[in-house]
């Protein structure tokens, strides 16, 4: 009787907006979770359909589809759009949607601030893909901006720094919100050390995003400064330094890709045991090998700069320090390998791309080895072997990571299922073309072509071609992911069970799919923790 | 055998796209995989550094690739495998895969080390040389002397990346890495050049050379390289730090004579210049 009660006040006390409103002034953190995947989602095809003008006008020697500045554009803001714009978003959506689910919250720390965090964003990026269309088109200086090129554009340029700011500012709220959610909302008996991988990725991360962001506000607004206040700090001709911006750039930059990439890490470490039947490999290690990550991610800044003309002594020492982060990355592939190592695996689409995940970083990675070596760096530096390396660790790193959460968690949010044949199209049209499109690029950087060019010499054609036709099946195929989406939401038959999947353990596989409204209205006892615990 | 049948298939399969017959110079495009081994001091020491570093990923790959492959073939569900849920962690084996890592990159650490401080010694250079540059293209000047090289990309070249130029760029002889004036260097002797820029960032890159360093208004940046003795030829490289439009359209071509030739070169040159700087209207013709 008094259960049934609560149950009736509740339901009131929910009084959830409907139509526009429910959007507008949402709190929720599912609903704001969905309107973070959705715009990284459009983003994600905004920043692909650059990408492939690109891989048009490169096509062959001599093709001239756009003019080079569009081209360099178009390089800038794939680069822009692809980090702020479809991994940052979709991450924070992710976490989201499952950082309340997995720590037994009923919902975000600070609603509103996931609101204001949220609605930030589309004004970010209507600044930023809105600058190419304004006179002189964007910025064509590539993602890191360096001066004192960036001085050279018009309108565009302040607009994409103030989209930055913007963007930052975004990042920064929900970062602090994530961190009092896992700090203050987590279930009582759920101790640090027994959080999901995720949320101890996530909880980092959001960190990374605090520490970094305003030190690249500063270095933005520094330019911004110096086009239209008269100040110098990067104007050699009085008295600046345009290294300065390199040094606070990369020190913003080098956490900004383990930003991209820690989440993926938890993911990964979330569906591995569940497809292998098997608890995750040396969790602990897993926690501190991430942390050692993030903090080595400040000291490594300079490999981004070996050929600047750095100090013998500093080159070495961030060699050194770069080839350190091996160890702990290197510590987290073999726990993964470990994981399956004797266990009873199947194959479902989130599986298959964290399997992928796992071979295809790992090339990234053997490639981020070799570029830490500074006399290879002198010739690898700037080349298709640096585009080669970032693009194996974002593409089937970050991105099939986030697909695996997408078609891992999609059940739990919809409470049906997708059509699993589709999904694994999906992701054999993924896994294949993403290699002809990226691995072909090692062999371009090493035989010389330089990257962000908008023609080249005949004798890297053909190379370019084979990527070029891996990177259009590439494109295409991702317009299979919304419409499964799409068609699982609509007609997905409903799942039975909480989890749809045989050997899920975790808080959010405890709550009915699709969950209520406010995840977890009161804590988890003891018993669900024992049950939900993954080691 | 069938790779290198397969690799023609492809070839001729790409050409009938690109329709366009190959080029009569260069290698073909397939057969562009690696890094130049290059002909100075450093570039083949680089050369060494890099393929040892790939080896020893491939190994590593092969050891975490197999184990992965084999638990992917043998520890699955369909063919009955029994999930060992007490393997949670082992304090021993993840000491040792911490441990040996570090071994490795010590091994790995060690010559990359040894042959950074080696490059990065520029002290004794017998020819100095100072590079500018700028949007787009590289000035030579010959320190000690008042040769003065202004190099860009090559009219052909030129004229068939103009948007509708309508000119193949297979017919254009080393479409986008020719210049006007090369620069013109003695095999032989230990070069340094100083680099700088005018206007943004540059990087100058010569991947047969071993040596690329950015180009920095407000800073004086230098490398150092010697052509081993009897590799004179062309080198060609591009600039690596985007600059702007003509970003793919300033390439850097060395020559690399004989010291007699090139003291030759220099005089000559440096006669040259010095008339054109006491009569002004003629223009310095300094090609090469």
């Amino acid at each position: 009787m008094a259960e049934s009660h609560a149950t009736a006040v509740h339901a009131e006390h929910d009084h959830k907006p409907h139509g526009w409103r429910r959007w507008v002034f949402a709190t929720n953190h599912k609903d704001i979770g969905t309107m973070y995947l959705i715009l990284s989602g459009v983003m994600f095809f905004i920043g692909g359909t650059a990408a492939m003008v690109i891989r048009a006008q490169l096509f062959k020697s001599g093709m001239k589809l756009v003019d080079p500045e569009v081209f360099n554009s178009l390089t800038t803001l794939h680069g822009l759009i692809m980090i702020f714009g479809a991994i940052m978003p979709a991450w924070v959506g992710l976490g989201n949607w499952m950082i309340p689910m997995q720590v037994g919250a009923p919902d975000m720390a600070l609603p509103r601030l996931n609101n204001l965090s949220f609605w930030i964003l589309p004004f970010a990026f209507t600044l930023l893909v809105g600058s190419f269309f304004v006179p002189g088109g964007s910025i064509a200086g590539g993602w890191y901006m360096y001066p004192p090129l960036l001085q050279q554009f018009g309108a565009a340029f302040p607009m994409t720094i103030f989209a930055i700011h913007l963007m930052g500012i975004s990042s920064i709220l929900g970062a602090i919100n994530i961190i009092v959610t896992i700090m203050n909302l987590r279930a009582p008996g759920m101790s640090l050390l027994r959080m999901p991988l995720f949320v101890w990725t996530w909880l980092i991360t959001a960190y990374l995003l605090i520490a970094v962001m305003p030190v690249l506000a500063g270095a933005v607004t520094m330019q911004l400064t110096d086009h239209y206040f008269g100040t110098s700090f990067f104007n050699a001709a009085g008295g600046g330094d345009p290294v300065l911006f390199l040094h606070l750039f990369w020190f913003f930059g080098h956490p900004e890709v383990y930003i991209l990439i820690l989440p993926a890490f938890g993911i990964v470490s979330e569906i591995i045991p569940t497809f292998a039947r098997k608890p995750l490999f040396g969790y602990d290690a897993m926690v501190y090998a991430t942390a050692s990550i993030a903090f080595l991610s400040f000291i490594v800044w300079g490999h981004h700069m070996f050929t600047v003309g750095l100090p013998v002594a500093a080159q070495l020492f961030f060699m050194l320090s770069t080839m350190l982060i091996a160890v702990p990355t290197g510590v987290k592939v073999f726990n993964w390998v470990a994981t399956m190592w004797r266990g009873s695996m199947s194959f479902e689409p989130p599986m298959l791309f964290a399997i992928a995940f796992v071979f295809l970083f790992s090339i990234g990675g053997f490639s981020g080895l070799m570029l830490a070596l500074v006399p290879s760096d002198y010739q690898y530096h700037g080349t298709y072997f640096v585009v080669a390396h970032f693009h194996y660790v974002l593409v089937p790193g970050a991105v099939f990571a986030i697909f695996a959460g997408i078609y891992y968690w999609l059940p739990k949010w919809s409470g049906r299922m997708y059509d699993m044949r589709l999904a694994k199209w999906h992701f054999w049209l993924s896994a294949i073309f993403v290699n002809v499109l990226f691995f072909p690029m090692h062999f371009l950087g090493l035989a010389g072509m330089p990257r962000r060019v908008a023609d080249y010499a005949p004798q890297f054609t053909d190379w370019n071609m084979v990527a070029s036709i891996g990177g259009f099946v590439f494109g295409a195929s991702q317009l299979l992911l919304p419409y499964i989406v799409w068609k699982c939401v609509r007609s997905g038959k409903p799942i039975e069970a909480n989890s749809p999947w045989e050997g899920a353990r975790g808080l959010e596989w405890e709550l009915p799919s699709p969950a209520p409204y406010h995840s977890w209205q009161s804590p988890p006892g003891e018993a669900v923790l024992a049950r939900a615990d993954k080691h | 055998m069938k790779r290198a049948r397969l690799g023609t298939l492809l070839g001729t399969l790409a050409l009938a796209l690109a329709g366009g017959p190959q080029p009569a110079w260069g290698k073909s495009g397939w057969d562009e995989l690696n890094m130049p081994r290059g002909v100075t001091n450093v570039s083949t020491r680089i050369y060494a550094l890099h393929m040892m570093a790939f080896w020893v990923c491939v190994a590593i790959a092969v050891v975490v690739f197999g184990v992965m492959i084999w638990s992917l073939i043998f520890h699955r569900k369909s063919r009955g495998a029994v999930p060992d849920v007490s393997l949670t962690h082992s304090t021993r084996v993840e000491i040792v895969w911490t441990a040996v890592p570090v071994l490795i990159l010590i091994g790995m650490a060690a010559p990359a080390a040894r042959l950074l401080v080696r490059i990065n010694n520029n002290t004794d250079p017998q020819v100095n040389i100072r590079v500018t540059g700028f949007q787009w293209g590289w000035r030579y000047q010959y320190l000690g002397s008042n040769v003065s090289v202004i190099s860009k990309l090559s009219e052909s070249s030129t004229a068939a990346s103009m948007m509708h130029s309508g000119i193949s760029p297979t017919s254009v002889p080393h479409y986008l890495l020719s210049v006007d004036h090369p620069l013109v260097v003695p095999v032989g002797e230990k070069i340094r050049l100083l680099i700088t820029s005018i206007d943004v960032i540059h990087s100058w890159w010569v991947p047969d050379l071993g040596v690329k360093r950015d180009a920095i208004p407000g800073f004086l940046n230098d490398a150092s390289f010697t052509i081993a003795p009897g590799k004179t030829g062309t080198y060609r490289g591009q600039c690596t730090e985007l600059c702007g439009r003509g970003h793919a359209y300033m390439p850097i071509v060395v020559h690399a004579v004989t010291p007699a030739a090139f003291e030759a070169w220099l005089k000559h040159q440096s006669a040259l210049q010095s008339e054109a700087a006491t009569h002004p209207p003629t223009t310095a013709a300094t090609s090469g």
